[in-house]
């Protein structure tokens, strides 16, 4: 560095320095190691605020190589604001190829999707996480939760769902729906829908789930079994849509409301906008390739 | 199982802390489907005992064990912790003073009740619900009031809630913390009738600690006196409070105000 003196800032390949990826990626190896387990790590300062995704980035800028392509989904779409940001970042600080299209992408950072087009062995989804616990919600206390995690005392999980069940009628939770993982570790899929989870169980790409103002790390293995907790007489089920994609006529997908105008105009589009893109592109009628039917939960 | 046999054993039990006195050398035996009544004054190391026995706190000194359902007898202070979170939560129970230490204040009277069941394992809602109608009933809370949270409840519903929550798993041995404490009378007066038919018919064995003597003579079969930690008077609750032998046990006795 000191013959370089002249350049006054300049930043390391992919913004962080090399101690800080090396600790991050010991702490995504134990959680490979551990599925479903929350790995403390010494979170950074990102240039951004907590809740935008400071997890995911430093997940993303840990493993990213030169080689690499990256694609950035904001609820699905690749051109919202916390997509189109973080994608512009690591184009800048690594300067990598980005992509919108997920079989192009190497690693995938999203926000609460799992894009449409089935992953493959050797891509890497990194989420971003806001709360990594799935326990928080009925016991505060971290040194609580951690020895119920130790000692596999998942019942209070159940308690959740109970309630769920005696004041909707069924289980109510549509995102963030808790998991559990090669039956250990409950563990919270990050607010994606729950429509997204079945996608989890024995993905063969690898699964990465950063929070950065909670500091925790966890993973999913490539074919880890993940199973959507429920009861014998409420089982799991996911979302569905009466009628397909307004754009593209997909079905079997996730769809988003979209408010057109101010008289009760609207339409349910998918929220993945490249797999949108692409069945327009091929004119529509492509069939999908994930039925959420066939995945075993 | 074998009645021949007690259900708790404690041997010189003493807990400190620092140089201070919680409970010293206690030592007794409590068997299947008896009530004992710890009795002493405030700071007399009654809950320190409590707390000491249900494992709650580590004593400095002392060994106690419990007979298990297969009939063998575990050191407490020895088990893992994972064994004794399942012992509290499926052979136990503890009915603690204030309602809002023993339940969850923020979900329904219903998943209270099954919080039990579903730890042990059962994943079918409409058992667990009906169990915990069951009990809810049994401890006179209607079942309209199954989806309340326990904030809606009055004091003495609270209790009666806390206590079926404890009671849902079938336990053999039950640790109260003055169950009646900061309820008036006539709740009180409900509430021990209620205790009292519970324990007979299920057949439990309970500590009570309480320094309400009259609650004491309600519920329990055997008394213990405390007094700085340690044990001064012990006998069958009616010989204790109608011929108190020892000098604190008089004193304790004859300053219960009459009515």
């Amino acid at each position: 560095m000191s013959a370089r003196t002249s350049e006054i800032a300049s930043y390391n390949f992919a913004y962080l320095d090399e101690q800080t990826k090396r600790m991050i990626r010991r702490a995504i190896l134990k959680g490979i190691a551990i599925p479903g387990y929350q790995v403390p790590f010494a979170s950074r300062e990102m240039p951004m605020p907590y809740g935008w995704g400071t997890g995911g980035v430093q997940i993303t800028a840990s493993i990213i190589g030169r080689d690499d392509v990256l694609k950035v989904i904001d609820q699905g779409a690749d051109d919202t604001t916390n997509a189109v940001s973080i994608r512009a970042f690591f184009a800048r600080v690594a300067g990598v190829a980005v992509t919108t299209e997920t079989a192009k992408a190497t690693i995938i950072q999203t926000r609460h999707r799992i894009p449409e087009h089935p992953l493959g062995e050797g891509q890497v989804l990194v989420y971003q996480v806001p709360i990594p616990e799935p326990l928080r919600y009925l016991e505060p206390r971290e040194t609580e939760t951690r020895k119920m995690h130790a000692l596999e005392e998942y019942g209070l999980m159940h308690v959740k769902l109970y309630e769920d069940i005696a004041r909707h009628g069924h289980i109510a939770t549509t995102y963030a729906y808790p998991v559990k993982v090669e039956g250990r570790y409950v563990m919270d899929p990050s607010p994606t829908p729950k429509f997204d989870n079945p996608k989890m169980h024995m993905s063969p790409a690898l699964q990465l789930f950063g929070a950065g103002r909670e500091k925790r790390i966890y993973a999913l293995p490539p074919y880890t079994r993940v199973v959507s907790l429920d009861f014998e007489d409420h089982p799991f089920e996911v979302q569905r849509f009466e009628q397909p994609c307004a754009l593209c006529g997909a079905r079997n997908v996730y769809l988003d409301e979209v408010i057109l105008d101010d008289r009760g105009g609207r339409m349910f589009v998918c929220s993945d906008t490249d797999y949108c893109e692409k069945r327009r592109d091929e004119g529509g009628v492509a069939a999908n390739p994930f039925e959420p039917d066939e995945a075993a939960t | 199982m074998n009645d021949d046999l007690p259900l708790l054993r404690v041997s010189s039990l003493s807990k400190s802390y620092g140089s201070r006195i919680g409970c010293a050398d206690v030592t007794f035996d409590l068997w299947p489907g008896e009530v004992l009544a710890v009795v002493g004054e405030s700071g007399s190391g009654k809950t320190t005992l409590l707390n000491c026995l249900s494992t709650r706190l580590m004593p400095t000194s002392g060994t106690a064990s419990y007979r298990m359902r297969d009939g063998t007898f575990r050191e407490l202070y020895r088990m893992s912790e994972a064994e004794r979170r399942f012992l509290m939560r499926t052979d136990w129970g503890f009915v603690h003073q204030n309602p809002a230490d023993g339940l969850r204040m923020n979900v329904s009277a219903g998943a209270n009740v099954g919080e039990r069941l579903m730890a042990v394992g059962d994943r079918h809602y409409g058992r667990i619900r009906a169990t915990a109608i069951d009990w809810l009933g049994r401890v006179e809370i209607g079942a309209d009031r199954i989806d309340d949270e326990p904030r809606a409840f009055s004091g003495g519903m609270r209790q009666r809630l806390q206590i079926a929550r404890n009671l849902v798993t079938g336990p053999r041995l039950v640790f109260m913390d003055e169950p009646t404490g900061g309820l008036d009378v006539s709740v009180q007066a409900r509430l021990l009738d209620l205790l009292r038919g519970l324990v007979s018919d299920l057949g439990l064995a309970a500590i009570v600690v309480t320094h309400d003597l009259a609650v004491a003579r309600l519920l329990s079969q055997r008394m213990m006196v405390m007094k700085d930690g340690r044990v001064v008077e012990t006998g069958l609750t009616d010989r204790v409070l109608d011929d108190p032998r020892e000098p604190y046990t008089q004193l304790l006795v004859s300053s219960i105000l009459q009515v």
